[in-house]
This record gives structure tokens, C-alpha cells and sequence, in this order.
């Protein structure tokens, strides 16, 4: 079925990959999020190797400003905050992005299935999505997680789900209009199955808005995890998740004086969830032209 | 027109039913024994027995949802298990109050934004375009906690121009009561602010191409009165349902800003409730919290329909 690639000439497919990544390249917000997105990655990945101090290491210069020593300064107990700042990207990064990868999957299966069959099961599903949909994300994000307990697995878990309605209603709106067209009619009469039908010929075509939609629910992971974990409900002490830092340090704030201990995780988030925005509206613009 | 509000109320009812199933599913999760978690360890096993009973939780799941709601829908939202007294005598306080919250950035956030989106769609394409649109996606994806660190820090304590509480000082007047919420409420308009400007955006642009506007223009009416009146009527309409999305996220975001601020609000009110495990505050007030979104949602999609001729006769035919 797919086009047989002559010899030393790249396929069709391919020389459309290319111009879509040569597209990219090109798209200044989209460079500009990748580069940031990649600083942080290497933040997480090398964690606390490339930290200038142990980032869990107290100290009994509790508070200290910013200076030669402690570039950020030092929190509550005496730990170096530009360390923890490097050092904290880990935990957001790995959370939010197992729960993207939770919700594309899990989404895009019920996405795929209420589309292409429609009828009572998309009706079922559909009433379900919308009550689900119609309490506020964080309100129940945090009924789940005191009731099953926190565990990182857990926050993976319920975040994971509560974007999978999210992404199952983008892919059934892109399926209903695939299935419109002529190849989808010809596969059936060919005799194939329904799941080779929804797998192999819908789906290769329906990628772009689930890659958009990806980017897009990544930064809203981490907007949620965030959140949850501010709230006492996400990543535990004595990590140094950038929102650990802002809940462990904000009482301190109207005294006016320890500005460095929030400050710096603050920024730290709002770089990363901006680069990722950034990100998404480049590989948005190019893939819906 | 009553056919439409009809079966748009019935859809909202079906919801809630669901969203009250789920609520109180989530609620029989909470792990342990209620009697016991409120007694503690050391009551003896019959006075356990006596509380459980007294409460009904050894009732069977069933029963205890039929009572909720029976009770529920008589006003009657049950004893918190924490304070000992009826759960709406604390609710109440609290929902003004973020009542209140909200509706200062509420506010703020629908003509900053309609403002923002109009004044993009108008110079598409160009800088003030770019800045705005670049501006409202960044605010949008930052979580409201964070943004708020920045406004206490740049507001609150560097420039001094706001006071960094919530809560105004008892018995202050409207306006002191309005600036202590200024603060807290930029915050949510900052996430807002993005959505909104960006639906604005697009219906502008969408009612700028369509023929009618063009139209308009060659029949020689002036461009103030073409845009305000024909494309601003046209443009509106997506950005009222957007607003009306936006309403659960609002609720949401209350729960973070309120303990930001440590704000007695509703959010404030779960949080705690979630916390001490005090489910029968949670699961009314998760409940409050649904029913409050519908009826919100519910009244933005009788608004648009005023509005929206196409939608009104559709409907009743």
C-alpha cells in the first residue's frame, strides 16, 4: 500500500518529513522553546552532577542572600538554592512527561474507538467526558490523590487520566472527519478489520493535531503538577521540585526580606512552561497550515 | 426558545447527577474507618461502632448515596466530621468570599482580554499582534501560583502599590475590600487573559473576512461604525462560550490562589477538607463547586443564545 521508494530516490513521505522539519527550523518561537526546553532536560538528566553543591545539602548558613558563595543564596535550611534550582527540574519534567505519554496513548485509543464506531458507546462516553470535564481539574486531581494516598506512580496515574478526555475528544473530532474520506470506505470494502482500519490507515493520518495536542498537554501537565505539588498533593520533601521550593519558602514572603528562596523556582517554572507553549505554537503553525 | 432552555437544563441535571456519583465514589474511597479516624486510636471498639452508626456509614454504599442526596437537595449538606457542625454553615462564608474573589477577576479579565484579542485581530500580523498574542500564550501557560510569587514580589513589596493579603481588615468598605482582591485576582487574570484574547482574535478575523463586512465597507459606512457594528457583534459570540469554559477553571484556580493567600474561600475549604479527611465537607463542597460551574455555564449558554439569533430558531423549529 505504501508507495514502493525507487532505489537512491526518497519516498514521498520522507521528502514531506523533511520540508515539515526544515519548516521548524526555521520557526523562531519554536527554536527559541526547544533550546530552553533543552537546557532543562540536561538540568534533569545530569541532575546533581552538574550542581555546584549537594542540592539536599543543609548548611548552617540558613537565609543567607545571594553572593559569591551561594549565587541564589540559601532557603530555611541553609541549602544552596541555585543548586536545587539546576537540580529540581528532574522531577517536574519526568512526572509531567509520563502523564503526557499516559494520556496520548489512553487518549487516542478512545478517541480512535467513539469516532470510528460512534453510537451509544460514543453517547456513553461522551456524557461521561463532559461530567468528568465539568468539575475543575485540580478539584478532583486532588479528591483522587487523598483518597489513593500520594505516590509518584499515583500523581502519574491521575493526571494521566484526567488529560486522557481532553486528548480523546481532539483525536475523535480529527477521526470523524477522516473517516469521511474515500480511503476509509475503500479499506472496508477491501475487507479489512476494523482495528487494522483505525491503526494503520486512520491513524498514520490523524498524527499532526496528536503531536500538537502532545506539546500542548505537556505544558498543561506541568501547569497541574505544579500546582498539585504547591498544594502539598504532588512530589514529596525532601525533593527539590521547583514548586516544593515556592510552597516550602512562601509564608516568608510579605516579611519582604528572603525573596531569592522563591524567586529563582519561580522563574524556573515559568521558563519552562513557556518554552514549552513556545514550542507547541511553532509545531502548531507548521503542521496545521 | 423554552425547548432549547429545556433540554439544556435537562443536559445540565443529567450532569450533575453523574458528577455527584463520581463525587461521592471518590469519597467512599478515602481509605480507614470514619468513626475511627475521627475518635482516634485509643476510642473503644463500641464507642467506634456508635459513631459509625450515628453518621450511617455502616449503611450500605447504596443507601448512604441515596440519603446524601435526598438530604442534599433539601439543603441539608450534612455534619463536618472536623467541626462538628453543619458543613453549609461554613460553606457559605466561604463561597461568598470566593464568590467575591472571582468576581473582581472575572471583572478585570473579560474587557482586558476582549480589549487584548479585538486590538490583535485589528493589526494582524503585525508587532502589536505578535506581542499580544506572544504575551497572552506565555501568561496562560504559567501556573497561577507562580505568577502570583511575581506580582506579590513586583507589586507587593518592591513598588508597594498593593497590600500582598487577601483579607481586608473586618468592616472595610467595598473599595478597601476590592484592592485587598486586586493582588489575588490578577494572578487568575494573567492565566485568563490568554484564552479569552485568543477567541477574541479569532472571531474578529473570522468577522473581518466574511463578505458581510466587506459588504459594508462598500456601501461607504465609516470604519468605526463597520467594526463596531457588524464585526465586534459577530466576533463576541465564540468569545462569551470561551468565557463560559473558563468558569471551571477559575473555580480551580481558586483552591491555589486562596491558600497562596491564605484566603477563606471555598477552595481554601476543600483543601482543608481534603487534608483532615473530612469527607462530608469534601463531597458537599466538590458538589457546590459543580453546581455552581453549571449554573454558570447554563447562563452563558442562554446569553449566547439571546445573542445568537441562529441558535435561538434552530432550536425551536
Amino acid at each position: 500500500m505504501n508507495a514502493i521508494a525507487v532505489e537512491g530516490h526518497p519516498s514521498e513521505a520522507r521528502i514531506a518529513r523533511r520540508e515539515t522539519l526544515g519548516q521548524l527550523v526555521r520557526s523562531k518561537t519554536f527554536i527559541a522553546g526547544a533550546l530552553i526546553i533543552a537546557f532543562w532536560a540536561i538540568c534533569a538528566i545530569a541532575g546533581s552532577a552538574i550542581a555546584p553543591q549537594d542540592p539536599l545539602a543543609q548548611s548552617s548558613s540558613v537565609l543567607a542572600g545571594p553572593g559569591a558563595h551561594h549565587l541564589f543564596g540559601t532557603d530555611q535550611l541553609g541549602r544552596d538554592v541555585f543548586s536545587r534550582v539546576l537540580a529540581g527540574s528532574r522531577s517536574i519534567l519526568t512526572v509531567a512527561l509520563a502523564a503526557t505519554v499516559f494520556a496520548i496513548v489512553c487518549g487516542t485509543s478512545v478517541g480512535l474507538l467513539t469516532g470510528y464506531f460512534r453510537g451509544a458507546v460514543d453517547d456513553v462516553v461522551s456524557r461521561l467526558v463532559d461530567a468528568v470535564l465539568s468539575l475543575p481539574l485540580i478539584v478532583v486531581a486532588v479528591v483522587i490523590v487523598v483518597a489513593l494516598g500520594h505516590s509518584t506512580p499515583t500523581l502519574v496515574i491521575v493526571v494521566g487520566i484526567l488529560f486522557t478526555p481532553l486528548v480523546s475528544r481532539t483525536v475523535r473530532a480529527a477521526v470523524l472527519a477522516e473517516r469521511e474520506l474515500d480511503y476509509v470506505p475503500a479499506a472496508r470494502l477491501r475487507g479489512e478489520h476494523s482495528p487494522y482500519i483505525m491503526f494503520s490507515e486512520i491513524l498514520p493520518n490523524i498524527t499532526g493535531p496528536i503531536i500538537v495536542e502532545g506539546t500542548v498537554r505537556l505544558g498543561y501537565a506541568i501547569f497541574t503538577v505544579a500546582g498539585l505539588t504547591f498544594l502539598g498533593f504532588g512530589v514529596q520533601p525532601p525533593s527539590p521540585d521547583w514548586a516544593l521550593q515556592i510552597a516550602d519558602n512562601y509564608t516568608l514572603l510579605p516579611a519582604g526580606t528572603y525573596w531569592w528562596t522563591v524567586l529563582f523556582p519561580a522563574l524556573a517554572i515559568a521558563s519552562l512552561v513557556i518554552a514549552i507553549n513556545l514550542m507547541a505554537d511553532g509545531i502548531s503553525q507548521v503542521l496545521e497550515r | 426558545m423554552a425547548r432549547f432552555l429545556l433540554r439544556r437544563s435537562a443536559l445540565a441535571l443529567v450532569t450533575l447527577v453523574l458528577v455527584s456519583i463520581l463525587v461521592f465514589a471518590a469519597a467512599q474511597l478515602l481509605p480507614g474507618n470514619v468513626g475511627r479516624s475521627v475518635l482516634g486510636g485509643f476510642a473503644s471498639q463500641q464507642s467506634v461502632d456508635q459513631l459509625n452508626h450515628q453518621l450511617g456509614v455502616d449503611r450500605p454504599i447504596y443507601v448512604q448515596y441515596g440519603s446524601w442526596i435526598e438530604k442534599f437537595v433539601q439543603g441539608n449538606l450534612g455534619t463536618s466530621l472536623e467541626y462538628r457542625v453543619p458543613v453549609w454553615s461554613l460553606l457559605r462564608t466561604s463561597l461568598l468570599n470566593s464568590l467575591k474573589l472571582a468576581a473582581v477577576a472575572f471583572v478585570l479579565v473579560v474587557p482586558l482580554s476582549i480589549l487584548g484579542g479585538v486590538l490583535a485581530a485589528l493589526r494582524r500580523g503585525r508587532l502589536t499582534d505578535r506581542v499580544i498574542t506572544l504575551t497572552g500564550l506565555s501568561l496562560t501557560a504559567v501556573p497561577e501560583f507562580v505568577s502570583a510569587i511575581f506580582l506579590i514580589l513586583v507589586l507587593g513589596l518592591w513598588l508597594k502599590v498593593l497590600p500582598v493579603t487577601a483579607t481586608a481588615p473586618p468592616g472595610s468598605g467595598f473599595f478597601t475590600q476590592v484592592k485587598y482582591l486586586l493582588l489575588p485576582s490578577l494572578a487568575l487574570v494573567m492565566v485568563l487573559f490568554g484564552y479569552i484574547a485568543r477567541m477574541a482574535r479569532a472571531g474578529t478575523i473570522e468577522a473581518l473576512d466574511a463578505d458581510y463586512t466587506r459588504t459594508a465597507y462598500l456601501k461607504g459606512i465609516g470604519t468605526k461604525a463597520v467594526i463596531f457594528r457588524h464585526v465586534l457583534r459577530n466576533s463576541l459570540l465564540p468569545t462569551i462560550a470561551v468565557i463560559a469554559t473558563q468558569m471551571g477553571y477559575l473555580i480551580g484556580g481558586l483552591l491555589v490562589i486562596e491558600k497562596l493567600f491564605n484566603y477563606n474561600g471555598i477552595g481554601q475549604r476543600i483543601y482543608t477538607a481534603a487534608q483532615n479527611k473530612d469527607f462530608t465537607m469534601l463531597q458537599s463542597g466538590v458538589l457546590v463547586i459543580a453546581i455552581v460551574y453549571l449554573v454558570a455555564t447554563l447562563l452563558a449558554d442562554i446569553l449566547y443564545s439571546l445573542l445568537n439569533p441562529r441558535i435561538r430558531f434552530a432550536a425551536s423549529e
